[in-house]
């Protein structure tokens, strides 16, 4: 199956449904017309892929459907990457054509690159003549190549074939199933694996698709309420910065569905949450570049039923990311006396491949997520965080997100970040750097809050103030940079 | 298409009505056949006449229709008809939509 075909029979079932931009928005036949020129433009210029470099906006969606009928690769580029990454990334998407917002169109020239400005290139296919796709991809044609976050690593380059994003698509959503009013708002950046499914999934569900390429709560709010928002999808950063902008007064405005993940989110920012969207409805998704964007889902009943619950351990799964999505089996590898383990994941969605290293699956198909997790008896999985950022003080493993929810539970404390550093004795030290906007702490009564709760290994060696913890765009937070910090600021 | 296997891809048209599919994924399945005649490839000719009846419960666009286990199939209605799909007596149901609530 491919995405190409997905399109056309949604354009047959919700021909003139608006699907894309703010009111009135372009209706699905509009959208499938833009994507054919895009394919034809695409074919006149023999190009190989189509980069593109801009803020998240229509020309994404359009990206994906119109290298799908010309049967090439859509690579959504980092706009935050320094000129010789950027550099070295295009290098390796040799013969892509490049769009780019006007703000990167000097930066791409000074690095050779060719860029066809992203106004320009809507216009052009706005202009076009309506058409018929010219060709079709094959379901084992990559349709995008995405860039993991390299939060941990290099970033490395993840082709999701069509067959990967439509097994997505088909085994979650319901083609043009959405109601006629619903739209959708979208914050996160063109190069998240998010942005990717919520282009696919929301314009093949008939749901209009409306941008706010830089998030800020303020404007977010206004938008919901001009838009007529139904859903919205944040990271963790983002429904932080709501939760302290509406300071705990409730948010009357049409929104019914708020989905949240790409990072960890810290259980005191959804307590918050809950309360300042009382009618709204929470689901937690998990997922990674590498499986096609979500794998796992905690639902509304599951938010409702967790904190309702009497019983610990359903309470308890108001911090899991729920149970798997269908099509998807998940696993535990090698799990310790807590139940965590190394996730592991299989299923038709899963590409568990790099270019240039090709398939990590093992001989059964699954994927090694490097994620630490358990999963409960009833499926709930509960995701601690990356293997790689696990801290060994003197033989211990300490998950820093756990150090961290303790932390950021204290009433001055708004963040929290925890990592090792080098130490003589312990091999690793434990340091955290918080933050606290509301008044100062004194370390000493902060490592006494954490033993209480935590045992004393668990306990940080080092607390340091900080002003603000460095995140990346779609809420990691970057430990590398933060130890790199630490160490230098001499703690 | 009058032999072979099913492959994921292929477009297939009802004889009998206006039904139109694209297999989604099948496994040892050699024919589909909708309203009680064999479907055929975009292109070929059709016998033309009307479902059989108790095989005339109709498809719905944009719906999957399939089976699991054995000789599993699964198609995606792209054009919707009058008839009933089935692999020979064994009619496919609507494969359940699951519908998640929007994650994205």
């Amino acid at each position: 199956m491919t995405l190409a075909v997905l399109l056309d029979t949604a354009a047959d079932l919700v021909s003139e449904r608006p699907v894309l931009g703010r009111r009135p928005g372009l209706p699905v036949s509009g959208l499938r017309q833009r994507a054919i020129a895009a394919a034809a433009w695409l074919r006149q210029r023999d190009a190989a892929g189509l980069a593109f470099l801009g803020l998240n906006g229509p020309a994404v969606p359009i990206g994906v459907f119109g290298t799908a009928y010309a049967a090439i690769p859509f690579a959504p580029l980092n706009y935050r990457l320094a000129d010789d990454r950027l550099a070295a990334v295009l290098d390796r998407l040799d013969g892509a054509t490049v769009v780019a917002d006007d703000d990167q169109c000097d930066r791409l020239r000074a690095i050779g690159a060719n860029p066809v400005p992203t106004a320009q290139w809507l216009d052009i296919l706005a202009s076009a003549e309506p058409g018929v796709p010219q060709g079709q991809p094959a379901d084992e044609d990559i349709a995008v190549l995405l860039f993991t976050s390299g939060t941990t690593a290099e970033p490395k380059a993840v082709p999701l074939r069509h067959r990967h994003l439509t097994s997505y698509v088909l085994n979650t959503v319901d083609l043009g199933g959405a109601g006629e009013d619903e739209a959708t708002l979208v914050s996160v950046p063109p190069y998240h694996v998010a942005a990717i499914g919520s282009a696919i999934t929301n314009v093949l569900s008939g749901r209009r698709l409306v941008h706010l390429p830089r998030f800020d709560p303020a404007d977010w709010l206004d938008t919901v309420r001009r838009e007529g928002i139904t859903s919205a999808m944040v990271v963790p950063t983002m429904l932080a910065r709501l939760v302290s902008h509406l300071d705990g007064e409730p948010a009357a405005s049409p929104l019914r569905a708020l989905a949240y993940g790409g990072a960890r989110m810290p259980p005191t920012v959804l307590e918050r949450a809950l309360r300042v969207f009382p009618d709204v409805a929470f689901t937690n998704a998990y997922g990674l570049t590498e499986t096609s964007s979500t794998i796992a889902v905690l639902t509304p009943e599951d938010h409702r039923a967790a904190l309702a619950a009497p019983d610990p351990t359903v309470r308890a799964r108001l911090s899991s990311v729920g149970r798997a999505v269908p099509g998807i089996e998940l696993r535990v590898r090698d799990a310790d006396q807590d139940g965590y383990g190394e996730l592991l994941v299989r299923g038709e969605q899963v590409s568990g491949e790099y270019v240039g290293t090709g398939s990590v699956l093992d001989a059964q198909g699954w994927f090694g997520t490097r994620d630490e997790a358990r999963i409960d008896d009833e499926g709930y999985l509960f995701v601690r965080g990356r293997a790689d950022d696990t801290v060994i003080r003197g033989g211990e493993n300490i998950a820093p997100a756990e150090v961290e929810d303790v932390l950021t539970a204290h009433p001055l404390v708004s963040d929290a970040g925890v990592v090792g550093l080098p130490d003589q004795e312990w091999g690793e030290k434990l340091a955290a750097a918080v933050v606290c906007p509301n008044g100062t702490v004194e370390p000493a009564e902060l490592r006494e809050w954490v033993r209480a709760r935590l045992r004393s290994a668990r306990t940080p060696d080092v607390i340091v103030a900080v002003a603000e913890l460095p995140y990346n765009a779609t809420g990691k937070l970057l430990r590398r940079e933060l130890r790199q910090r630490l160490i230098e600021g001499g703690s | 298409m009058t032999d072979g296997t099913l492959r994921t891809g292929t477009r297939l048209r009802s004889q009998v009505c206006d039904t139109e599919i694209i297999v989604v994924r099948a496994e040892g399945v050699d024919r589909l056949h909708c309203g009680g005649r064999p479907m055929v490839a975009l292109d070929a000719d059709r016998a033309g006449g009307s479902p059989e009846s108790g095989l005339d419960t109709g498809t719905q666009l944009g719906k999957r229709y399939g089976r699991t286990g054995d000789g599993r199939v699964e198609v995606l209605v792209t054009r919707a008809g009058a008839g009933t799909l089935s692999v020979g007596d064994d009619v496919l149901p609507v494969l359940a939509a699951k519908p998640l609530p929007s994650s994205d």
